[in-house]
């Protein structure tokens, strides 16, 4: 019991704490303050309540965890995410992009794709795995194609859309510089399209490994995180499958900070940027 | 109503591109067996063959449609056959978790509007919780429901959606409840209205469009994921179950209708709550 009340102040200090730095304005320490908070009512309420660490293991169980099987999660991570998702995300963002410059071109394509895309954004594409896991094989391939078609639609969508974004005046005044097709789109559609590409990225980057994850439940080689988390929930071994999650949310805000980082960089002039 | 040409048009296209990678994708089986009984087809009854096969890489567009049409009206629904049946079994985990869902992110929501300690605290964990694969999760949320003793097969489904849909209605929400400028927040405080009451006359009347904005957005997420929650579960009902039964007999037929059955009910959803919302707004006089 001593753990559980023992976490629960803790807890509430940490929350008094963070009132007196929300007032300051501590945009960094805040949410930091909050997430640890949780770890200390997750360990307490695991540790005083003798919760089985089949049912829920405590964060130092998962972290000692992760420590003693360092290869095994790094042999996982690269056939998940370096071989299957990064792979479908670069052939995926890449094929819409080239089709939304091609589509671009007829406005009578647009309005025919754009609801449909947006409509099949909007599905369980997920769904297609065990068929592209037929159709490719059991290794990574498959994968990266199930990632492919779920990237696809909403990188899509985006694009055409935010091609679409630049003025009428700003276009009349690109003609008045006699700019041709390829500069008007080099110079200022593309430009004005990031912020939208941006968007579709940072969806894109969190479907890869849902899609990646996903299919290696359909058949895997003996290595992946999804194979890794199905085959551990059947032994009993949770605390396995939470190091297996935790590598993956890692990975995942690593790549979704990526993309912020790198549309601070590019899209510097719009709005949404000059806090 | 301009665009119905064009859309029909891609369609159109992309139902022949469909029927070329039909002939594409089977007419190696086709082949083999021409081979192995001696024969030489000729192109015409290759593609026939394509076409009607029983157990086809990719089926064709009329076979998947005959498929959906015999599982869902020639079946009784409530046969185990039927994807009625199966659709009302996601339907009910969907709904239940994007009633879970949408009230989370509300709540939360009116949280983050009203304390400055849960925005900071709160917002920047709410992104990072959507970067996580919930997938990871899933295995782990149904065993840790079981465990604890919850025999509906329901609840650890209507958590993966709950998790997947909360987060564009909080978003939306936020956004919603802020968009009252600061001249009609002052305009309530010189009448006397009290917290609750700009809260319930100003706040919440001005965040619906958005609501509806990101319910919409909720609902499809929601059903992606009790979708993602029967997948690799071991689910003998749901759509998504079909799909895991069809994986392991080798069906695809049976895949694909539910597949399709799933982008139906995506479809109805959504159109459901864009008539709702367009007679809401039109109500409440904000329609565009």
């Amino acid at each position: 019991m001593i753990w559980v009340i023992g976490a629960i102040l803790i807890w509430l200090a940490l929350w008094a704490l963070n009132i007196r730095l929300a007032r300051r304005g501590h945009r960094f320490w805040v949410p930091v303050i909050f997430g640890f908070a949780i770890l200390v009512l997750w360990e307490g309420t695991v540790r005083g309540l003798e919760i089985s660490p089949i049912i829920l293991p405590a964060p130092s169980q998962i972290a000692a965890k992760i420590a003693t099987s360092t290869d095994v999660l790094w042999g996982d991570f690269v056939q998940t995410v370096l071989k299957g998702a990064m792979s479908g995300l670069v052939i995926g963002c890449a094929a819409a992009f080239a089709v939304s410059i091609l589509v671009d071109r007829s406005p009578f394509l647009q309005r025919g794709l754009l609801p449909i895309g947006n409509f099949v954004a909007a599905l369980p594409i997920v769904g297609t795995a065990p068929i592209l896991v037929g159709w490719f094989g059991f290794d990574w391939q498959s994968k990266a194609a199930v990632v492919v078609v779920m990237v696809f639609f909403p990188m899509l969508v985006n694009t055409v859309q935010g091609l679409k974004e630049s003025s009428a005046m700003q276009r009349d005044l690109m003609q008045t510089y006699a700019a041709g097709y390829t500069t008007t789109l080099l110079k200022l559609r593309l430009p004005a399209a990031m912020p939208f590409i941006f968007n579709g990225l940072k969806v894109a980057t969190t479907l890869a490994l849902i899609g990646a994850i996903v299919a290696e439940y359909f058949g895997s080689p003996t290595k992946g995180m999804g194979f890794r988390i199905s085959t551990e929930v059947g032994r009993l071994n949770i605390d396995m499958v939470w190091a297996e999650i935790f590598v993956a949310a890692m990975v995942g805000s690593a790549l979704y900070f990526a993309v912020v980082i790198l549309e601070k960089a590019v899209t510097f002039w719009h709005p949404s940027q000059r806090g | 109503m301009k665009s119905i040409g064009p859309v029909l048009s891609v369609l159109i296209a992309l139902v022949a591109i469909w029927y070329g990678a039909t002939v594409w994708m089977n007419s190696g089986w086709t082949y083999d067996q021409a081979e192995r009984k001696g024969l030489t087809p000729s192109f015409s009854e290759v593609v026939q063959d394509t076409m009607n096969q029983k157990r086809p890489r990719l089926p064709a567009p009329h076979q998947v449609a005959e498929e959906l049409w015999k599982t869902t009206v020639e079946k009784k629904v409530t046969s185990k056959r039927s994807l009625v049946f199966h659709g009302w079994i996601t339907l009910r985990a969907t709904l239940m978790g994007f009633a879970l869902g949408t009230a989370l992110g509300i709540a939360l929501a009116v949280a983050i509007v009203y304390s400055r300690v849960m925005e900071m605290s709160v917002m920047p964990w709410a992104v990072i919780s959507q970067t996580i694969p919930i997938v990871a999760l899933a295995p782990m949320i149904i065993v840790l429901s079981s465990s604890i003793g919850i025999e509906d097969r329901n609840v650890p489904k209507a958590i993966i959606s709950a998790y997947l849909c909360f987060f564009p209605v909080l978003v939306g929400m936020v956004k919603g409840l802020r968009s009252p400028d600061a001249m009609q927040l002052d305009l309530l405080r010189t009448y006397g209205a009290s917290g609750i009451t700009s809260f319930l006359k100003l706040r919440l009347p001005t965040s619906v469009p958005y609501l509806f904005t990101s319910l919409k957005i909720g609902i499809a997420a929601a059903l992606v994921g009790t979708i993602v929650g029967e997948l690799p579960t071991g689910a003998i009902r749901g759509l998504g179950a079909r799909i895991l039964i069809g994986d392991q007999f080798g069906n695809p037929m049976m895949i694909w209708s539910a597949l399709f059955a799933a982008a139906i009910l995506a479809g109805a959803l959504v159109t459901i709550l864009g008539i709702v919302q367009n007679i809401t707004l039109k109500r409440m006089g904000m329609a565009q």
